[in-house]
């Protein structure tokens, strides 16, 4: 199948903040959607993930930059490109005081369906969402993990050809992210092109196609989840030590085989492997290196970002300092 | 900013840009009013503090004050006002919960007219404060209001009291646009209670001192109710026969389409400025 390109941004730039002092928030972004797709946009907090999907959903003019959405640009045709896409935010977008059916009847007469068919759709929504037993109980009844259920499907009355996910598990458990992945899984399989954003490395790599990182507003890495764990190691051997000063001195020994440090922990990528993690252990036995406690961990957001732009994510509320420190 | 504006190209006929408007706006109407009857506490203190409020004025006050007639009689139109303009002002409550919950992010993101949420909150606050408005008139005769208003006279009186819950809905919903949280926004609420106090509501403004008095006199809230007053018993706020019902009429009248107009302007220009 010949890529389709259905979102093309190109230069987005967006600040808030006075003309004195402005913060820059994207920088620059150039990110491609192709139908049947799933672009997964990565990054801590504060990197513009949230800002390029405002932008993206038509709720944001940027700055500077083109984009255009199914071929409709979004500032001089952003009606158009509403009738092609749905957006479900990080906040939940859904009525407390009604029922689940009731807010999906809303969204269904708003999507102008003829009647009957709107009600199809609802029952059909509530079934495929796990949510046919509670659909007729308040939504301030709901569990986390319900709401966001409700939400999504509240976004899919009317079938978009894009759908803009930002953040769709940032506060739940373990268990209700498997589930709301299942429900994405499934919405994907139908063919909606999706464009996700997540602070999650493991929920890029379940869901989407293809990732693009973003960190301090401009998109830093991109390529699929194989090509980028390829380059960041699938796991990584964690040393901890009883001194900060015992852990540099050790990581110093540790240097050939790629150890970092950070407090009183070193780490050493990994494919995690048995022979690659037995290799590692021979050779932190050779350097005469003990660390107190060892584990091998699956890599973070953190170590993505360490290796492919060679310095720590830079979340907004973190110290200055401790940049200084990673970098 | 003129590029938001540009006509829409593509067949779609004018004729069902009409039919899905309506329909957009009936639905929010309907979510809005659903809303306002799942939030019975709402209701019952947009109800009990008024009528509080009356009782509190017939049997404490209303002996040491001399209205010239009997005090209920004085004293319901004002409670009426204040009843419909809290209550009408809690509309910048239930905008600004969906300004700052994702609601409105998603309508927005819609091919529908999101300037409808704004609108569905304005028809379900006045239909909501009539009936108040209603429940308060009970009260009101229960404890020996009686209006001897004959059936025009009694239109006329329900059609200022909505004129009135529009003007003050209007700008609460434009409160409800601009500001931060509910706390802010139930602010508008807490000044609506005392507004009508300055005012011909509960005593005659004679009895202000001058400076007071002429602020009491002009302020918006004195022709409404004196209209309200001079349709239902007939009397002004002196006891007499309203010798001027028309052009007191006129001006109350005058009064809400600006504050209505005002409002819809103010928080339609606010909700577009979202877009940034």
């Amino acid at each position: 199948m010949p890529p389709d390109p259905l979102v093309v941004a190109r230069g987005l730039r967006k600040s808030y903040g006075t003309a004195r002092r402005p913060v820059t928030v994207l920088d620059g972004v150039d990110l491609t959607l192709h139908r049947g797709e799933v672009l997964a946009l990565l990054g801590p907090n504060g990197a513009g993930k949230t800002t390029t999907v405002r932008i993206l959903s038509t709720l944001l003019r940027p700055d500077a930059g083109t984009a255009t959405v199914a071929g409709h640009d979004l500032l001089t045709a952003p009606a158009r490109v509403r009738e092609v896409i749905s957006l479900t935010g990080q906040y939940a977008a859904v009525d407390e005081k009604l029922s689940g059916r009731e807010n999906l009847a809303v969204m269904g007469r708003l999507a102008h369906l003829p009647r009957r068919t709107a009600r199809r759709r609802v029952d059909e929504l509530l079934d495929a969402f796990d949510l046919g037993d509670a659909a007729d109980r308040r939504i301030s009844t709901y569990s986390g993990g319900m709401r966001r259920r409700l939400d999504l499907a509240a976004g899919l009355l009317r079938r978009p050809q894009v759908l803009f996910l930002d953040e769709p598990t940032t506060g739940l458990d373990p268990r209700s992210r498997q589930t709301m992945w299942e429900v994405i899984r499934d919405v994907i399989a139908e063919g909606t092109s999706l464009f996700l954003t997540t602070q999650y490395l493991e929920e890029a790599d379940q869901l989407a196609h293809r990732i693009a990182l973003i960190d301090g507003g401009r998109v830093v890495a991109e390529g699929t989840p194989e090509e980028l764990k390829r380059r960041v190691g699938d796991a990584g051997v964690e040393l901890t030590f009883a001194t900060a000063a015992l852990a540099a001195t050790s990581a110093a020994a540790l240097a050939e085989h790629g150890a970092t440090h950070e407090g009183d922990v070193v780490r050493l990528p990994t494919d995690g492997s048995l022979a690659h993690v037995r290799s590692l252990l021979t050779a932190i036995e050779k350097a005469g290196v003990t660390p107190e406690h060892w584990e091998v961990r699956a890599p973070t957001l953190d170590d993505v970002f360490l290796t492919l732009t060679g310095r720590a994510a830079r979340a907004r509320d973190t110290d200055p300092s401790d940049q200084e420190a990673a970098a | 900013m003129s590029a938001i504006h540009s006509p829409d190209t593509h067949a779609e006929t004018v004729g069902r840009r009409i039919r899905y408007a309506a329909s957009e706006l009936t639905t929010m109407s309907g979510r809005s009013l659903r809303l306002v009857r799942r939030d019975p506490d709402e209701l019952l203190i947009s109800l009990v503090l008024p009528i509080t409020i009356m009782l509190l004025f017939v049997y404490v006050f209303g002996g040491a004050i001399q209205s010239g007639t009997d005090y209920v009689t004085y004293a319901t139109p004002g409670v009426i006002l204040l009843c419909a303009g809290y209550g009408a002002s809690n509309t910048a409550i239930a905008v600004n919960q969906d300004m700052t919950t994702g609601t409105m992010d998603r309508f927005r993101s819609m091919p529908i007219a999101s300037a409808a949420v704004l609108v569905g909150h304005i028809v379900a606050s006045v239909v909501k404060n009539l009936v108040t408005t209603a429940m308060v008139l009970g009260v009101a005769a229960l404890i020996g209001f009686r209006p001897d208003a004959n059936a025009l006279e009694w239109l006329g009186a329900i059609a200022m009291i909505a004129g009135y819950i529009l003007a003050i809905t209007c700008l609460a919903a434009f409160v409800g646009v601009i500001v931060r949280g509910p706390a802010a926004a139930g602010g508008f609420g807490f000044f609506m209670l005392f507004a009508p106090y300055v005012s011909s509501a509960f005593v005659p403004p004679e009895t202000m001192p001058s400076w007071l008095r002429g602020f009491a006199e002009q302020q918006p809230v004195t022709p409404v109710i004196e209209t309200i007053r001079g349709l239902l018993v007939g009397l002004g706020s002196d006891a007499a026969p309203v010798t001027d019902l028309g052009g007191t009429a006129a001006i109350a009248v005058g009064w809400c389409a600006v504050f209505t107009v005002l409002g819809l302007v103010a928080a339609s220009w606010a909700f577009a400025r979202q877009r940034r």
